[in-house]
């Protein structure tokens, strides 16, 4: 059983309706993507996942339906959401930051063992703890905001475009740690991007999305060899 | 010298007492942007209720603490009841909301208490403290204190525990906040709560000097406004900081300016608060506001 199951998932802002219709699942423990261009309504269906705009349809998470919850309660449950804007607390300090991700969990024990292994996974975090957020540089912002999910330990984490405005290294970088959360932890993940190249080495499902639909889906793999997403998306 | 030397810490004294208010002005202003109007009209019928508890026999810290309790509750249920159906209305609906709790606290207190002035006791020794040719009121030291163990305990409370962090993230970003699992609305009405609380001191430490009755913090609020101006309303420690200057500068002023005295001394906390305004708008230790377009 998919451990998220979106089924016939529309929303709308104000008059605009946005999504019409979205099926898509993410397998536990696996990594799924949903690929798409500018506005094809991604980001939209990550909110709608959590609770963050007006929708209507089914959503299941570890077989309960959450349509309709409320955005702190999913947390609660174990929805780890990095949001487009990386969604920083530019005033407090990276510590601060890393608290507050910890704020929803379920247990209180272990926290500091978390602290330590994202410390590991970022140690660019550990060597700024002290420094407010805002003076980070773009790609640690990046990592703050994939750290901060972590503290939650989270079930399935939300990645919206983390690739969006940093050098293809620091993407690199947050991609191969994205993948050892994965393996190592077992959480599952949902990441929504427009570099289709590195989405699709990274996942194991993927989708495309066009236009508030989801117009193909299938195996990373194969969606690589897909002739028409190599002209659009992959360009070559 | 020594008029200049204890006017000064009589200064102090009732500026610990609008730094307390301006405190209180700056936690709802910083967690909502919500300028609070009624802030004053809070502490009044706070003080009033701690008057109640000690009318009944009560001892004074057990009074004190007890109407601290009630008046976070109450803040709380302000927020909740009153302010939360406008919090997404235009500034202006809010202002109105404001004064509209303003007139209705402040007449609510008149209809139940009357108007007539009622002494309030002062929880420390008549006897004042004397120090060379200086002569200070034992309450005024008290008052200061007390404003400066308001400060230190707000500061930790914000420091320190996960529920201040929880606010500061949901006064600075309430999307990510929620998405941490923070439940916005609630740490809204807590810091209403904790406003009224510092409020609730505020009155109970001005009531001796001042006598308690309903228009008791209608001149205090001007002042407190100018303390937040001048501190800067981002900045807590600011207000307080504000607060002192403005009341060591209004009885600097009221004694040394003959034509001001005691009756002109309001003005001067109004004509701070426009000096301010033009020249330096964030206050001496608020930052600018600064929005990306």
């Amino acid at each position: 059983m998919a451990l998220l199951a979106v089924r016939g998932l529309m929303a709308q802002y104000g008059w605009t309706r946005v999504l019409h219709g979205v099926d898509f699942d993410v397998e536990p423990g696996g990594i799924t993507t949903i690929l798409g261009a500018n506005g094809a309504g991604k980001t939209t269906t990550l909110r709608a996942v959590c609770g963050m705009v007006r929708t209507s349809g089914d959503i299941t998470f570890d077989g309960r339906s959450i349509a309709g919850r409320a955005t702190e309660d999913l947390v609660r449950l174990g929805i780890g959401h990095v949001p487009e804007g990386r969604g920083t607390f530019v005033n407090l300090t990276v510590e601060e930051n890393l608290r507050l991700g910890a704020y929803g969990r379920a247990s209180r024990n272990g926290i500091a063992e978390d602290f330590e292994s994202v410390y590991r996974y970022f140690p660019v975090l550990a060597s700024r703890r002290r420094q407010l957020a805002g003076t980070l540089s773009g790609g640690e912002q990046q990592m703050l905001a994939v750290a901060r999910a972590l503290m939650l330990r989270p079930r399935l984490l939300l990645l919206d475009e983390p690739s969006l405005g940093l050098a293809p290294l620091v993407v690199r970088e947050i991609f191969r740690i994205v993948r050892t959360i994965n393996r190592e932890r077992g959480v599952s993940v949902l990441l929504v991007e427009q570099n289709a190249a590195m989405a699709l080495a990274l996942a194991d499902q993927a989708y495309l999305m066009e236009t508030g639909r989801m117009v193909r889906s299938g195996p990373a793999a194969q969606l690589k060899q897909d002739d028409a997403i190599r002209r659009a998306y992959l360009g070559y | 010298m020594e008029i200049l030397f204890q006017q000064i810490v009589s200064g102090l004294a009732t500026g610990g007492i609008y730094g307390s208010v301006a405190l209180a002005l700056v936690m709802i202003y910083q967690a909502t942007d919500v300028v609070n109007y009624a802030q004053g009209e809070m502490a009044m019928f706070s003080t009033y209720l701690a008057w109640t508890m000690m009318n009944a026999g009560l001892p004074y810290w057990v009074a004190f603490f007890g109407t601290l309790v009630v008046s976070f509750i109450g803040g709380v249920l302000i927020e909740r009841i009153v302010i939360r159906p406008v919090e997404r209305a235009p500034i202006l609906t809010i202002v109105i909301v404001c004064i509209g709790l303003l007139v209705i606290l402040n007449s609510v207190a008149g209809w139940i208490y009357s108007y007539i002035q009622k002494p309030f006791p002062s929880p420390f020794p008549p006897r004042p403290i004397v120090l060379g040719n200086v002569v200070f009121g034992a309450h005024d030291i008290g008052a200061i204190v007390v404003t400066l163990i308001v400060l230190a305990f707000l500061y930790a409370f914000f420091r320190f525990t996960t529920l201040g962090l929880a606010m500061r993230a949901a006064a600075q970003n309430p999307a990510s906040s929620r998405l941490c699992g923070i439940r916005v609305g609630w740490m809204l009405a807590i810091g209403w709560g904790l406003a009224a609380m510092v409020g609730a001191v505020a009155g109970m430490m001005v009531a001796p000097i001042v006598f308690l009755d309903p228009n008791m913090m209608a001149g205090i609020l001007i002042y407190a406004f100018a303390s937040a101006t001048l501190g800067g309303f981002t900045s807590p420690g600011g207000a307080v900081i504000g607060g002192l200057i403005v009341g060591v500068i209004e009885n600097i002023v009221g004694t040394y300016v003959h034509f001001i005295g005691t009756e002109l001394k309001l003005t001067v906390a109004l004509a701070l608060i426009l000096v301010v305004l033009v020249f330096k708008p964030s206050g001496l230790f608020g930052r600018a506001a600064v929005h990306r377009v």
